[in-house]
């Protein structure tokens, strides 16, 4: 049964991903992106992720899309015919694509990945937050400075000239 | 399921897919769903190290700097999106092009 | 190192050369332009000869010979040895040159005072004496023919000394000219004889043809052109054309060059190669050596400037010397040689002295129409001017062959040897014939000379009362050759006035002809000594008769000399235009080649330059029109541009690549780490 459901979820994560770049139409794409989202949390959850899952349904889908839905209302212009949203690159980029996920696949294929699996644990999220303020608090301090730079950019860009 | 190799194929997937869409989308928040899709494949990738390299939950930590720093940048990238079309009057990534020879 | 007589021989040689070198460069500059280099030089040569005179004359030895060689030119198997010789008739030879021409210079003094090319004349003069005595000092007929050479120009520059007078211009083109044409045939046998021996030196021709390396008629062919360089510089028939012309020079010049020494060195050729003479050439150099004796007599009897006179006298003496090779008694021809050196020299110092002597009288009477040259102009100079007639009348008298003058010996023994000649092969009885008759007419027109200039009333009004003697530079040369002049100083130790017996004939004496079956010495000798007592009363009588004949015309006016003119007719007119030779030759040689020269010419300057050179010209000039076309159209706009072209168009088909899109970037990246990867995989 969990067998089933997690092809199932990597189905709908691949086949959103998908409709996310080739759609012509925008607002598809970004519904395409959530259920996308969707399912890449679904996957964490398999994962034995759940915080990180969790994570990814807040801020991901949450505000992430919501800011691309955003944007996307704002910069539509409703005479806008429905051309093709995809450049004159299809061709070869499409080849290109596919050749990386082939490259990748061999290699995936060939390495002996190093596995042990430990106990499923009941909660990660003690874990997590214990090392986000012992172990990696650096990382966890410097990200908080980018997100405040991000902030002030964002303000600032979108300012208006007066 | 209990493979790592899985997770690493539907990672390797969403990236490609995502590469795909950079390079090949015309409208700017489109490219930008595109990088969305690399991120997400990154993260996966993350994860399921952790859980098969034995619990260690580095992996957790570095997903989780990774979707605040997407958070980031996807906030830049639409400030800056919007800025171009309020310039060009479109957001089709082709006309910024003034960069050329 | 080489003998005493090698070493004088060389300071005699190249003291003139130095002489004329300093005078050609810096004689203007020097005080009194340099004469005195040059008398300085020709004096210490004198010393220098009389030195190894003297010597000579102590060693008397008639072997006596001192060579030295040197190799000139060394090609590897072609090799040219140059050299010098000295013997008796070298020693004899070298004082005569020595003293005339140190008279000349001190002559020259005087008589060329305040000439414009005053320097220039004197190192003409050394230049001249440098190139005699090269003949002289010659041991081969190489080194002899450059020095002939060397003569021949150092003639060409002094005749044509007053080069403004354009007889003395040509007159002196004329001079070289005509040697050239007899050193033509002197070049020929040169070769010749080079050919069949394979050496210039005389020592070795004279071994290789007793050996019989070069015989018959190419052996006579080879002498007879020797001979020719002789015929051209002693100024024999027929190219004795330019003698007389030769006047134009000063009269000095004609002293030492045109009597004494220059005209000599065909004589002097003559006596070296005599040994190598076929008994044909002998024969051909006795009847041109009569044959001009005779005729150059008769055309002086006509002659009216006193210069010309002694020019065909000139001719005539030497025409005796050669006529005493071919005869065979060349030590005769020699000792003539030595005798007409001192008699001629002193005979044209003589007429120059008088000569200046006029020019003055009649720039005093501001009178520049007479000719101060023609004798019958002048007239009872005798006692205006006593030292130069009576040297003058020394000389004459030696000239005229009487007895107990020099002249009287050499002639007497030229005579005797044709006579001989004649008595040993009758058919050439002529030869004597030409000897006597022209001692005859030389008689005749010498004391004719004499008489017309020293004798008489003065045929120039108003002339005479300011003739005067000349300066003593100019009489000191007089009284020294008029003393030699007599017989004393060439018989010594002996004094008998009959014989020719005396150092001369101890010191040079004949040597054996190489060439098989010529006559010996031994045998000539004999001959002429039979003959000698005839020749002796044959020659006397014939002296004495045209004194006689001469004495009586001019001086008696027994015999008219306008009325014979009138009855030779014909024969008067022929001798006073010395036979038409000038205009014959004119007519006959001259005009035709330069009318072939003119034809040729044309061909050269028409057809030649005008199509072929001229072709050539415009053939380039078409060719480099294509070439240049060719470069600019093809190689310039094909090629260079075409590079420069071809550049743009690769860089703007390389600048669409830059097409200033994000996603064409990204995708050049991508599509590089793909091919990297695969590049790497294998």
């Amino acid at each position: 049964m969990a067998d089933i459901l997690f092809w199932f979820i990597a189905l709908v994560t691949i086949v959103s991903a998908m409709t996310v770049v080739l759609n012509n139409q925008l607002l598809y794409s970004a519904i395409a992106l959530l259920f996308t989202l969707f399912g890449v949390a679904g996957l964490y959850i398999y994962l034995w992720a759940d915080f990180i899952a969790g994570v990814q349904l807040l801020v991901y889908i949450g505000g992430i899309n919501v800011l691309i839905i955003f944007g996307i209302m704002l910069t539509n212009r409703i005479s806008s015919v429905r051309l093709s949203q995809t450049n004159i690159q299809q061709g070869v980029g499409g080849v290109v694509g596919f050749w990386i996920f082939l490259m990748l696949a061999m290699v995936i294929n060939k390495t002996q990945w190093y596995e042990s699996t430990g106990a499923e644990p009941s909660s990660t999220v003690y874990e997590v937050g214990t090392l986000l303020m012992t172990k990696y608090i650096l990382p966890f301090e410097a990200a908080s400075i980018l997100l405040l730079g991000a902030l002030i950019g964002a303000a600032i860009l979108s300012r208006q000239e007066n | 399921m209990d493979q790592l190799n899985n997770y690493l194929f539907i990672a390797a997937a969403l990236f490609s897919i995502g590469l795909f869409g950079v390079i090949t989308r015309r409208n700017g928040i489109a490219v930008l769903m595109g990088v969305e899709l690399i991120l997400n494949s990154a993260n996966l990738n993350f994860v399921a190290f952790s859980r098969f390299g034995g619990m260690n939950l580095d992996g957790h930590i570095f997903a989780l700097i990774v979707i605040v720093l997407a958070a980031a940048e996807a906030a830049v990238a639409l400030a800056i999106v919007i800025n171009i079309y309020n310039n060009l009057n479109t957001i089709n990534i082709d006309e910024a092009s003034s960069m050329r020879e | 190192m080489a003998s005493i007589f090698i070493q004088y021989s060389l300071v005699v040689l190249f003291l003139p050369l130095v002489a004329f070198l300093i005078q050609i460069f810096f004689g203007k500059r020097l005080p009194r332009q340099g004469d005195w280099v040059s008398i300085g030089a020709i004096s210490i040569t004198l010393v220098l000869a009389i030195i190894m005179f003297v010597r000579m004359i102590i060693e008397y030895d008639p072997g006596f010979k001192h060579e030295a060689s040197f190799t000139w030119l060394d090609m590897g198997e072609f090799k040219i040895r140059l050299g010098f010789l000295v013997d008796n008739i070298t020693v004899i030879m070298l004082l005569v040159v020595a003293l005339i021409s140190t008279c000349t210079h001190i002559f020259s003094t005087q008589y060329l005072k305040g000439d414009i090319r005053y320097s220039r004349y004197f190192a003409y003069l050394g230049l001249f004496t440098f190139s005699m005595n090269g003949i002289v000092l010659a041991n081969n007929l190489m080194s002899m023919y450059m020095f002939w050479e060397l003569v021949g120009v150092s003639s060409y520059l002094l005749i044509g000394h007053w080069f403004e007078k354009e007889s003395a211009a040509n007159a002196s083109k004329k001079a070289f000219l005509t040697n050239r044409v007899g050193d033509i045939g002197f070049f020929i046998g040169i070769m010749i004889l080079y050919s069949a021996i394979g050496s210039f030196a005389f020592s070795d021709i004279f071994d290789g043809v007793a050996k019989g390396l070069i015989a018959g008629s190419t052996l006579t062919i080879a002498g007879v052109g020797l001979f020719m360089g002789a015929m051209g510089k002693s100024s024999q028939f027929p190219l004795h054309i330019w003698l007389p012309d030769a006047m134009e020079g000063p009269t000095p010049v004609s002293a030492l060059m045109h009597a004494a020494t220059m005209v000599a060195a065909g004589v002097y050729l003559s006596v070296r190669i005599f040994p190598i003479l076929t008994p044909d050439a002998l024969l051909v150099v006795a009847y041109i050596g009569g044959f001009t004796a005779f005729f150059a007599a008769t055309i002086a009897i006509t002659q009216s400037d006193i210069k010309k006179v002694l020019a065909y006298s000139t001719v005539s003496q030497l025409g005796y010397m050669i006529l005493a090779v071919g005869t065979g008694v060349y030590t005769a021809a020699f000792f003539h040689l030595l005798t007409h050196a001192m008699f001629k020299a002193n005979l044209f110092y003589g007429s120059g002295s008088v000569i200046h002597a006029m020019h003055h009288a009649l720039h005093e009477k501001h009178d520049h129409d007479t000719d101060p040259q023609d004798m019958h102009n002048m007239g009872g100079f005798k006692d205006k001017m006593p030292i130069t007639y009576w040297s003058m009348l020394l000389s004459t008298m030696a000239i005229a062959g009487v007895p107990l003058f020099s002249g009287f010996l050499s002639k007497d023994a030229i005579l005797a040897g044709t006579l001989s000649f004649a008595q040993h092969h009758p058919s050439h009885f002529l030869l004597p014939v030409f000897g006597f008759g022209a001692a005859a007419i030389t008689a005749f027109y010498m004391f004719r000379m004499m008489f017309l200039t020293f004798h008489g009333e003065p045929k120039t009004p108003g002339i005479i009362d300011n003739i005067h003697e000349s300066p003593k530079e100019m009489t000191g040369p007089l009284i020294l050759l008029g003393t030699l002049s007599v017989f004393v100083w060439y018989t010594l130790p002996y004094l008998n006035p009959i014989s020719t017996h005396g150092w001369f004939t101890d010191l040079v004496v004949p040597n054996d002809a190489a060439v098989p079956g010529n006559l010996t010495a031994k045998e000539i000798k004999a001959g002429a000594h039979h003959a000698h007592h005839l020749a002796m009363y044959l020659s006397i009588a014939v002296a004495t008769i045209g004194i006689f004949l001469s004495w009586l015309t001019y001086i008696k006016k027994g015999l008219s000399p306008e009325a014979w003119s009138k009855r030779s007719g014909f024969l008067y007119d022929w001798s006073l235009n010395k036979y038409y030779f000038d205009e014959n030759y004119n007519r006959y040689i001259y005009q035709p080649s330069l009318r072939l020269a003119d034809k040729i010419a044309w061909v050269d300057w028409e057809l030649y330059d005008k199509y072929f050179i001229n072709g050539f010209g415009r053939l380039t000039n078409w060719v480099s029109k294509i070439t240049g076309k060719f470069d600019f159209d093809v190689i310039d706009q094909i090629i260079v541009d075409g590079m420069g072209r071809i550049t743009a168009l690769a860089g703007r088909q390389l600048k669409t690549i830059q097409t200033g899109k994000l996603q064409n970037y990204l995708l050049y990246v991508t599509a590089g780490i793909i091919i990297l990867m695969v590049i790497q995989s294998f």
